[in-house]
């Protein structure tokens, strides 16, 4: 893909959102052209931005906290036919479970403040993450682990020299895909038990304030965290698996 | 004798025998084509001397000593799948160096005395035309570069003895050929016991001064063919070659 068209297609979607506001020409629907200059303003000078710090900073831990916890387990299950026999079932009952459902409870025990947000998140994210390592450390070719083992590496040497690098593509990957549920989790969380983030910001000025301009730029606004945490990933993916867009 | 198998049998769990009450012995600087049809135990074998199966009962000994893992002065080169698809031509070359350097020379993993040096590759790649390659990923390569590789992490190790299980089955003829002639001119550069599996008579013919013939399994009694002339020149096109080869096929239709 080129930068290029990326510009085109954000230039047209834009366009398309004007030409909604012409046409629609009801408050519900402000144009862009009143909703961008709200944003840079509420970003610059008003209390966006701390709603948005309150919001990155809840996906990046719980992004750390999964990787973390979701690689070492993953590779471990991938590693060994024992422990996966005994955990997959496990996985295969709670990896489809909607984890959103369990917002009610995750606040009843964690309360108000970030944790409970941060929990629903990596939730999320941890199965992601260590299902794809899983199933990437166990499809390692016998042959690519017979051969690193006759170079003489023991169980560190081929956790450090093939299990490991073998897992960055699955984290990455899992990250890129689940990281749009994650945003989208994330502003439901946020519309109760807290007065911080985006997803407060924009019901606040949605189902209070009825302030739609600024509803809006709050949508803009988590719109772009997605998107920055996307191309975040899909950045590392390429500079860290170089070898996966070779031609 | 460098490579002594006595009273060897292996099984696999809960399976009959692939090997009973083998015996089997190598000298330094034999070149032996291990030959048979598929299913029949070489590969095993091979498994055996690389340290990655150990024997039911019986005894193999390297250098005199009994394996409980890959010694550190064998290589093993496989069919496929040998390279780290993430690293480059250069880092799979240095793989072997890394994973001495990661537990330094303990005796164990890496040769006693083997001092950490900063891995340089270079000539190896030079000397089997890689250099051009080093920043490719296994990917962007060709099966027969792909194998030259693996053969230039393996030598770059100085090992004494070369484990190879079908290594250029997957190649067309004429790489095939090339890197056929490539391994015997290697062995002779560098003085190495080369031990290659095949299925293939003719590449037997051509690899192995001596050819341990094996039929369907349990293997108890080793057949071996005596080829003194592999890798002398011309012999390809030799009466005798073509000889060993009709010979071979008739012997494998018995056994």
């Amino acid at each position: 893909m080129k930068k290029r068209d990326v510009i085109l297609a954000a230039f047209g979607i834009f366009l398309f959102w004007q030409i909604s506001a012409l046409i629609v020409n009801r408050n519900i629907l402000p144009s862009p052209l009143v909703v961008v200059p709200i944003f840079f303003r509420e970003l610059l000078n008003g209390n966006m931005l701390s709603h948005a710090l309150a919001s990155l900073w809840r996906v990046v831990a719980s992004m750390f906290l999964s990787v973390a916890l979701a690689a070492p387990t993953g590779l471990a299950l991938g590693q060994s036919k024992r422990f996966n026999r005994f955990f997959s079932p496990v996985i295969y009952l709670l990896y489809p479970i909607p984890k959103v459902v369990l917002i009610p409870i995750i606040l009843l025990f964690f309360g108000i403040g970030d944790l409970p947000k941060i929990i629903i998140i990596f939730m999320i994210l941890f199965f992601q993450i260590l299902v794809l390592v899983r199933d990437q450390a166990a499809a390692l070719p016998t042959e690519l682990i017979q051969s690193v083992r006759s170079l003489g590496a023991g169980r560190r040497a081929l956790f450090r020299f093939v299990y490991l690098p073998a897992s960055l593509p699955a984290i990455l990957t899992a990250l890129r895909q689940s990281v749009g549920t994650a945003v989208a989790v994330l502003y439901i969380t946020e519309t109760f038990a807290t007065q911080r983030g985006l997803g407060y910001y924009i019901f606040l000025n949605a189902s209070t304030l009825f302030d739609y301009p600024t509803m809006y730029a709050g949508v803009l606004a988590m719109s772009l965290l997605g998107l920055g945490l996307y191309f975040s990933v899909d950045w590392l993916e390429h500079r860290l698996c170089k070898w996966q867009f070779v031609d | 004798m460098m490579i002594t198998l006595t009273d060897l049998t292996f099984a696999y769990p809960q399976t009959a025998p692939v090997l009973q009450n083998f015996n089997w012995q190598i000298r330094r600087g034999e070149r032996w084509a291990l030959l048979g049809p598929s299913g029949c135990g070489k590969t095993t074998l091979l498994y055996l001397l690389a340290g990655l199966r150990f024997p039911s009962s019986g005894e193999l000994l390297i250098d005199g000593e009994s394996l409980s893992r890959p010694r550190p002065h064998s290589g093993l080169i496989l069919q496929e799948y040998g390279l780290l698809p993430w690293a480059t031509v250069r880092e799979n070359a240095e793989l072997g160096l890394q994973v001495h350097g990661f537990y330094g020379a303990d005796g164990i993993h890496a040769p006693h005395g083997e001092t950490a040096v900063t891995p340089n590759l270079l000539p190896w790649l030079e000397r089997l035309g890689l250099d051009a390659l080093s920043d490719k990923y296994p990917s962007q390569l060709s099966g027969g570069q792909r194998q030259r590789t693996a053969i230039a992490r393996t030598l770059a190790l100085n090992p004494d003895l070369l484990l190879m299980d079908e290594p250029f089955s997957s190649l067309d003829a004429v790489t095939r050929a090339d890197l056929q002639k490539l391994t015997l001119e290697l062995c002779a550069e560098q003085n190495l016991t080369l031990v290659m599996v095949t299925h293939a008579i003719e590449e037997a013919a051509i690899m192995g001064q001596k050819i341990l013939l094996l039929g369907n399994p349990p293997i108890i009694k080793p057949l071996i063919i005596d080829n003194p002339k592999a890798g002398k020149k011309d012999y390809r096109d030799s009466q005798e070659y073509n000889q060993l080869c009709h010979d071979l096929r008739q012997r494998m239709e018995v056994v």
